[in-house]
């Protein structure tokens, strides 16, 4: 089998497995991560719910989580895994173990985000009578809104990272494939074939989370219309020219 | 002149403490439709006095009456009801960035669950107040800083407040943008009868626009007047280093050649204020004693519709039963005069 009709074999269904773990995982990194993260900055000390009961647990343990590698983390909860999904190998069982590691990650990168909130502004919001929950709702996430969405950008990239790892522990995907024929075969053509997908899916994920977040902070510095216009301007230029 | 005597916020005896005390029993009450000026040098407790007054912050001793109810153990969401009526602008304005003008405008009447389309309305006609209303699908970086101003008071007017207090609202403002800021205010006053408590570090504003001035140095009050009793005779000596800049003093040229006993000029300091204020003093002083004065330093000011004059005068003193006439002519038509000394030039 010549490279190529290897490559078209096998690269698709990579393409598939590695998209689909990171796309789930990083939807449990937010579905998680999110509440988690604006946990740790509400009851953080001097904010709107302070409690350090809370807080220090939590902060403890999503510390201890982000400490340990991930591929030491598979191993190490890997019974928990074939409770929770039936198996301890597998893209599901990888979504998991990459949930775990990523929940953690993305709920400490909201939290600095929530901290960048103007405290004026919560106290602003307080004197007008707000509860803790609508400061919370209508302040910080709004506010917070273009970081913490590029942080999420950094946690989906950072996951596609670990998808590649996962393929030492039984997980499919591109990073298994690089694994057996670059790694274990040392083919340097498909190696470099699958490190080049790797570098375009991670621009395409980075473009697409910077143009949601420049999306968001040019409509709040109210440039949106202004670049409309500069458009608009360019294409009278064009029309007239003709 | 106009009276204001129906208490609408009064604090009694209020103390607060961090490491050392913050406030130290300080007693104020906020009369319905005035302008009230509190002045002070950063730390002497401006922030900690406001933060007590809009409840963001509690009090360690003392009372607080808001429309003669006693506020002081409200729990909070009996204490929020009181905050709506109390609304509050800022120095850096504290807009949403995230929110259109009309939206910043609206959240206070979110925050009491007015519906949708009264918010929308009620928030167009508090910008239109402002003079803001084609902006209003803006955003707040879009706007100037003046411009900010007035989204931040159509906001804090949305909730009908009875209460204004300003902090230091119009301090990153040039002085331009002030004035019209200013002129916004007394008009809202004047419409509304919604009494204005101006908090700042800057007499200027106070000055224009306030009736009444509380000076506070260290956390207590050590002065509370009306505005122009205060600016003619500042008793405290945080009031009259405050108002250094604005009260003409003698030259330090003159005043270090100052003796109290001989000399070829009196220095004599003058306060005039009323009629006689707006009368040729000098021109009637030459005419009815034939003594000729010269001004060294001074100027009339207005301040809430009273003209103030304060004057530093020499007059020669080689003549001493003319200068004796002279003082005496300026004592009966002045609020007062003295002799502060003698010069040789």
């Amino acid at each position: 089998m010549s490279n190529f009709e290897l490559l078209c074999a096998i690269v698709p269904s990579a393409i598939i497995d590695t998209l689909w773990m990171t796309c789930a995982s990083s939807f449990f990194a937010f579905l998680f991560g999110f509440p988690l993260g604006l946990l740790l900055y509400a009851t953080s000390s001097g904010n709107l719910f302070q409690n350090n009961w809370i807080n220090r647990p939590i902060s403890a343990i999503v510390d201890s989580l982000r400490a340990i590698p991930f591929i030491i983390l598979a191993a190490t909860i890997m019974p928990i895994t074939r409770i929770i999904i039936g198996k301890a190998i597998g893209n599901e069982a990888m979504i998991f173990v990459l949930s775990i590691s990523a929940i953690p990650f993305y709920a400490r990168i909201a939290e600095l985000s929530f901290r960048e909130v103007d405290r004026n502004l919560i106290d602003t919001v307080r004197a007008m009578g707000a509860t803790r929950f609508q400061a919370i709702r209508e302040v910080a996430i709004p506010e917070t809104l273009s970081s913490l969405i590029s942080g999420f950008t950094v946690t989906v990239i950072t996951i596609l990272a670990a998808t590649a790892m996962a393929g030492f522990i039984g997980a499919n995907g591109l990073g298994k494939l690089a694994i057996s024929y670059g790694y274990q075969r040392y083919n340097l053509v498909v190696m470099t074939i699958l490190i080049i997908i790797l570098i375009i899916l991670n621009n395409v994920i980075q473009w697409f989370g910077d143009r949601i977040t420049k999306r968001i902070i040019f409509r709040c510095q109210g440039l949106q219309s202004s670049i409309k216009n500069l458009s608009k301007d360019r294409s009278n230029i064009f029309f007239e020219k003709n | 002149m106009k009276h204001f005597n129906t208490p609408l916020l009064e604090l009694k005896n209020i103390r607060r403490f961090f490491q050392e005390a913050i406030l130290d029993d300080v007693s104020l009450t906020i009369y319905q439709g005035e302008i009230l000026g509190i002045i002070g040098r950063s730390g002497a407790g401006k922030t900690t006095l406001i933060r007590c007054i809009n409840g963001l912050d509690r009090i360690d001793s003392g009372k607080i009456f808001f429309d003669g109810k006693n506020i002081t153990q409200l729990n909070d969401s009996d204490r929020q009801l009181i905050q709506r009526r109390i609304a509050m602008i800022f120095q850096h304005f504290n807009l949403l960035s995230s929110l259109r003008v009309i939206d910043n405008v609206a959240l206070p009447l979110k925050f009491v669950g007015y519906p949708k389309k009264k918010r929308r309305q009620l928030s167009l006609e508090m910008l239109d107040l402002v003079g803001l209303s084609d902006k209003a699908s803006y955003y707040p970086a879009q706007l100037s800083g003046g411009q900010k101003q007035r989204v931040g008071i159509a906001r804090a007017l949305a909730s009908n407040p009875v209460i204004l207090l300003s902090d230091e609202a119009t301090s990153a403002l040039d002085s331009e943008t002030t004035q019209s800021i200013l002129e916004l205010l007394v008009g809202i006053n004047q419409k509304t009868g919604l009494a204005i408590v101006l908090i700042t570090h800057e007499m200027e504003v106070i000055r224009s626009i306030a009736t009444r001035i509380l000076v506070l140095e260290h956390g207590r009050i050590v002065e509370e007047g009306m505005v122009k009793d205060v600016f003619a005779r500042p008793q405290s000596t945080t009031a009259r280093s405050l108002l250094q800049l604005m009260i003409p003093a003698l030259p330090t040229k003159i005043s270090e050649k100052l003796n109290p006993y001989h000399g070829q000029e009196a220095i004599i300091e003058l306060r005039i204020s009323g009629a006689e204020a707006r009368k040729p003093f000098l021109n009637n002083l030459q005419g009815e004693t034939g003594v000729v004065a010269r001004i060294i330093q001074g100027g009339i000011d207005i301040i809430q519709g009273e003209s103030l004059g304060h004057f530093f005068l020499a007059i020669s003193a080689i003549d001493k039963k003319k200068l004796e006439k002279a003082r005496e002519w300026l004592a009966n038509h002045s609020d007062k005069s003295e002799v502060l000394g003698y010069v040789q030039f």
